[in-house]
């Protein structure tokens, strides 16, 4: 999506934040990761021409950004759905039964762990622990969590997500 | 039951206003802390008081505190450890969540002991709720001249930052987080230095947990010696743990630490979901598990740590005979597999070989010797890297190996009568 927008659309887009950003820091540096999620609340995925705009607001080198975007999970450096659903697969999940929800999600959607479905609804993903272990199984969709979750939750969660076709990112 | 302290307001949902802290006994600890103590006080007090980090290793907090030079011409940091990614560990959210003041106000206290002016809140970037509830106290709290300039009217000033992570267990060590702050990938850095001589922007920092920390303005407004007494001698204070897994009532509990580990599953936990319990893991899944006849463990610092385990992050997750511990440690072993910052070659590659080797018994095509392969790369892997992620991990195994060895023969032995 971020190919038709230039690093100077970016760089005018996420300035004013940025700058409010850069002030809680005494080097640029430490801006990076706010200002990558600043980006990605704005354009849904980080990718080359933002880590270029980054860059260049921050004064630093385009690779200390790349670095950044690469090491952390949370960094879409891919296209997602329009819905992103994180299922928790740790221990505490697992042991509640999060194997059987995963699969559950996989037959719904006729999708593997880590793609999207065909019409752009949904990426599934399988996470680390949430630190929600009280309401395992646990997921988290679009930012926020759901617990104590059964085939059935999950099947209204997949409506809610095909009746609402757009997030305020696309 | 013992009186609640840190979990007391939990149940009111307006908790996380100041006007509910207020009401409630808040920031009187700052208070007495900005009128009473010099900050040498401070520390004294908190070393008094015996106040143990409740992170994970478990470090005295007014010692960690002392280690700051005082002569140092340079900026001080504090960094709230709020990175909290341990499987199994939850408490941290749930304060941060529903009773943000006692952190925001213990992190004002513990920056006045050590002459800091500027802090970070490291909340991982999954806490939504947490950070804008955090946020919110940050600004009520500034508002009310709880932060910024001249506290109450003292010489002491301070701004906390929230640093917003983005997905990486590892920053939960305290010198990758720093490094994560700084802006880079986030790898533990060798110890020595110190990150209280050189630590965030190479300045004395210290990093607390975000329990410590919101156990100051409790110790404050009752007194060292109050805090002391709660609890064994050597682990005192509130203690907060978390209950999941196979646990009738999982959810965060606040107790006197020194429980013997069965009870806080049978009495707290509501018991086993199936049957009876097989195993519990006593603090988050990097602290060694006890199979069924040790659970008369004690459930504080020093008590684990002479079992060959640890409190850890508090994290308790109940096993019980469903479940099945090669499949445990297969999981458990991905995980830290997955986490491994791929910095130092005996957690990088010897993690992913351990994962692979599991994955096999539990498919049932494990091979004679794979246990004893095992075993080595536990040791291979133990104390050989920089930060405490493989051991962790080389540990966990390594007790899953040692209780339940006869699980993992009789996967590798079906095998074998077979083909």
């Amino acid at each position: 999506m971020s190919d038709v927008r230039s690093p100077s659309d970016i760089k005018r887009d996420l300035a004013p934040k940025v700058q409010q950003v850069m002030t809680r820091y005494p080097t640029p540096r430490s801006a990076i990761m706010p200002a990558l999620d600043l980006a990605q609340q704005m354009y849904g995925t980080v990718d080359g021409t933002i880590y270029q705009a980054v860059a260049e607001l921050l004064d630093v080198p385009e690779i200390w950004v790349f670095e950044v975007a690469s090491f952390y999970s949370l960094f879409d450096r891919t296209e997602t759905g329009r819905h992103h659903l994180r299922l928790c697969t740790n221990l505490s999940c697992l042991l509640r039964g999060s194997d059987g929800l995963m699969q559950h999600l996989q037959q719904r959607l006729n999708i593997e762990i880590g793609e999207t479905t065909r019409d752009g609804a949904v990426t599934i993903s399988a996470v680390e622990c949430l630190g929600a272990c009280e309401i395992a199984p646990v997921l988290m969709l679009d930012g926020e969590y759901h617990g104590d979750l059964t085939e059935e939750k999950l099947d209204r969660l997949l409506s809610s997500c095909i009746d609402q076709p757009a997030k305020e990112t696309s | 039951m013992s009186e609640l302290v840190l979990l007391k307001n939990i149940q009111n949902p307006n908790a996380h206003r100041i006007e509910t802290y207020e009401n409630t006994g808040g920031y009187q600890g700052l208070r007495i802390a900005l009128r009473d103590y010099a900050p040498d006080k401070v520390i004294e007090e908190v070393k008094s008081a015996n106040l143990r980090g409740r992170g994970g290793a478990g470090f005295p907090t007014g010692l960690k505190w002392s280690f700051v030079p005082k002569d140092s011409p340079l900026p001080r940091y504090l960094c709230c450890n709020a990175d909290e990614g341990e499987p199994g560990t939850f408490k941290d959210r749930i304060l941060m969540e529903r009773d943000p003041h006692q952190l925001i106000e213990g992190m004002i206290i513990a920056a006045y002991a050590i002459n800091c002016r500027t802090a970070y809140l490291y909340i991982r970037g999954e806490y939504g709720l947490a950070i804008e509830h955090c946020q919110q106290a940050i600004d009520e709290a500034h508002a009310l001249g709880y932060l910024g300039p001249h506290i109450l009217d003292s010489d002491h000033s301070l701004e906390i930052h929230i640093h917003k992570g983005a997905g990486a267990y590892i920053c939960g060590e305290e010198t990758a987080m720093l490094e994560s702050i700084e802006g880079r990938r986030g790898q533990p850095k060798l110890k020595p230095p110190f990150p209280a001589v050189a630590g965030l922007y190479d300045c004395p920092t210290v990093v607390n947990n975000v329990e410590t920390l919101a156990c100051l303005p409790h110790l404050f407004r009752r007194g060292g010696e109050w805090f002391a007494s709660i609890g064994p001698n050597h682990s005192p204070g509130p203690k907060l743990f978390g209950l999941s897994g196979h646990v009738r009532r999982p959810g965060v509990y606040e107790l006197p630490m020194g429980l013997p580990l069965g009870e806080l599953l049978e009495d707290y936990g509501g018991g086993p979901l199936t049957g009876n319990f097989k195993a519990a893991i006593p603090g988050g899944v990097s602290a060694p598990m006890f199979p069924r006849d040790q659970f008369d463990i004690k459930m504080d610092y020093a008590s684990l740590a002479e079992a060959g385990s640890m409190l850890g992050s508090a994290g308790v997750i109940g096993l019980d005979e469903t479940a099945s511990i090669p499949m445990v440690a297969r999981r458990v072993t991905e995980f830290f597999s997955h986490e491994s910052c791929g910095k130092c070659t005996p957690c990088r590659e010897g993690l992913g070989w351990a994962a692979k080797i599991l994955r096999r018994i539990e498919a049932g095509q494990g091979r004679q010797g794979d246990v004893e392969q095992l075993e080595m790369l536990c040791g291979g892997i133990f104390g050989k890297s920089f930060c405490a992620l493989g051991d962790g991990a080389a540990w966990a195994l390594g007790a899953a190996l040692k209780h339940f060895r006869h699980e993992f023969d009789a996967l590798i032995t079906r095998k074998s009568m077979v083909g």
